[in-house]
């Protein structure tokens, strides 16, 4: 099996990460300003002030765009081809890539999906699939 | 600002494949072309701001460039920007030379990623490399099905402008491809990152070019021949990752346009020619709706029909862009309406008065754009 390009989990991304092992998906909410945001940061973008928490979204979201690989830029890749990354937007306004499965020819723009748990070597990931 | 400073000189190397040149002995070869062009000499030079080569990242780069050039000059540095980098960095030597902190600078660019390392195209792009997010490719092939999705464009809008700046290219001597192809050659080239085709993707380059800037009035106590005039520039900065934009179809470079269109007093009907950043094919159309030259989702209709071939109402990429000149990220592209506002281009656009050229960066993060005339 092909070394796979796992995330390097932090202090910082350890609970969303933590929190897609059991099984659902959660965002960063400010307590200040109450600003939704992912990727896990240290200050909120909007207001910029250090007081946050962590909220369970509801898995739902829709699509933003998407990309369809024909050819892997790493080996890991080599056996999924053709695959899907999107750029997904949860109901609760984060975005974020992912994966998109299930048949491609199902794709348009804002194709309402929920969210999927998959594991790669025992590590939980996040995809969506048409909801 | 408008007319105050001119670019008195412009220098580069051959385009494509040059196996074991350093970026610093590309830069010194462009900078040396430059001077020669404004008929100066190296010691009148006391500014050197240099783009920082993407593939082989080094700690004070703008120093060893001067160390090989011989010279200490005042103002010295290096700017780590993507490719709107180039135009950024003669707008600060037009500002510092406002400012009489210097007299005459050297705006140089090179970078070696076709005979060298050019994983940083490939790379995985953090955590996100989990869901297989590699490649700088994937992030506009992004925005381009977004554009796809918003605007109901059709493949050959895209085509069109790679048709174009092929054709432009296969006149152009210097031109690292000189092959022009037609609409069912670009639609039958292969996925790199569905939407993107291979012949919607630029150029990978070694090379180097460069600038020499002074004010006008230093241009014409030393006898420059042929200075052409910059009347506007303007910066613009997107800045956030792709998946985190609210909006993916239009950038911030309406913020650079509006900023240079208004210093030159002038709007989008007054340009003859553009040199548009073309990284990939999405690019020079968002830049089309950005700067204003048609409305937002109009940038295919507008490209079709040969309006941005020579000839056309706005010749575009006239030497072939980074998708047929050189991949090297935008310098080529200033001196391309160098060549076109001085009467002497290979595909010389007749009674060429305005240049427009933009510059971008990233995953369209960063913007400039630059305004010539002459």
């Amino acid at each position: 099996m092909a070394d796979y390009p796992l995330p390097q989990v932090t202090e910082l991304t350890k609970p969303y990460w933590d929190a897609l092992d059991q099984g659902h998906m959660v965002f960063q909410r400010c307590n200040a300003c109450a600003n939704a945001w992912l990727p896990a940061r240290q200050e909120c973008p909007n207001c910029l002030k250090a007081d946050m928490r962590w909220e369970k979204a509801s898995g739902r979201g829709k699509v933003v765009s998407w990309v369809v690989y024909h050819s892997a830029y790493h080996d890991a890749f080599k056996d999924r081809l053709p695959y899907v990354v999107a750029l997904i937007e949860l109901d609760e306004g984060p975005r974020l890539m992912s994966n998109f499965l299930g048949a491609r020819e199902a794709l348009r723009g804002d194709l309402p999906v929920t969210l999927v748990i998959e594991r790669e070597q025992g590590f939980a990931l996040g995809k969506f699939k048409a909801a | 600002m408008r007319g105050k400073a001119v670019i008195a000189g412009v220098g580069h190397t051959a385009f494509g494949k040059l196996p074991g040149r350093s970026t610093v002995s590309m830069n010194v070869e462009a900078c040396r072309k430059a001077l020669e062009d404004a008929n100066i000499p190296k010691d009148r030079v006391d500014a050197v701001f240099v783009k920082t080569p993407s593939s082989a990242r080094e700690l004070m780069y703008g120093q060893k460039l001067t160390e090989a050039l011989g010279i200490q000059p005042k103002m010295n540095f290096a700017l780590d920007q993507g490719g709107a980098a180039n135009i950024s960095l003669i707008s600060i030597a037009i500002m510092a030379i406002d400012a009489g902190q210097i007299d005459v600078a050297l705006v140089c660019y090179a970078d070696n990623p076709r005979s060298g390392d050019r994983a940083i195209y490939s790379r995985p792009r953090g955590d996100d490399a989990a869901y297989g997010w590699f490649s700088t490719a994937a992030g506009y092939a992004m925005i381009h099905q977004r554009y796809l999705i918003e605007h109901g464009a059709r493949p050959e809008h895209f085509g069109a402008v790679a048709v174009a700046c092929r054709k432009h290219g296969a006149a152009n001597p210097n031109a690292q491809v000189r092959k022009a192809i037609t609409m069912d050659q670009y639609m039958a080239s292969p996925w790199v990152v569905d939407p993107l085709r291979r012949d919607d993707c630029c150029l990978v380059s070694d090379g180097g070019a460069a600038i020499v800037i002074m004010s006008a009035k230093r241009a014409r106590e030393l006898g420059v021949d042929k200075p052409v005039s910059i009347l506007g520039f303007g910066h613009g900065n997107t800045g956030w990752e792709v998946p985190l934009r609210p909006e993916l179809t239009s950038t911030l470079a309406k913020t650079a346009a509006k900023t240079a269109f208004a210093m030159a007093g002038l709007g989008p009907k007054d340009i003859d020619v553009a040199e548009l950043y073309d990284c990939f094919t999405i690019t020079p159309l968002m830049t089309l709706e950005d700067y204003g030259f048609c409305k937002p989702g109009q940038a295919g209709p507008f490209v079709s029909d040969g309006c941005i071939e020579i000839g056309g109402d706005l010749p575009l990429n006239t030497s072939g862009g980074l998708l047929s000149e050189t991949g090297m990220p935008g310098m080529q592209l200033t001196i391309e309406a160098v060549r076109q506002l001085r009467g002497v281009a290979v595909t010389q656009v007749k009674g060429a008065k305005v240049a427009l050229v933009s510059n971008q960066g990233g995953t369209m993060h960063t913007h400039a754009t630059l305004i010539l005339g002459n």
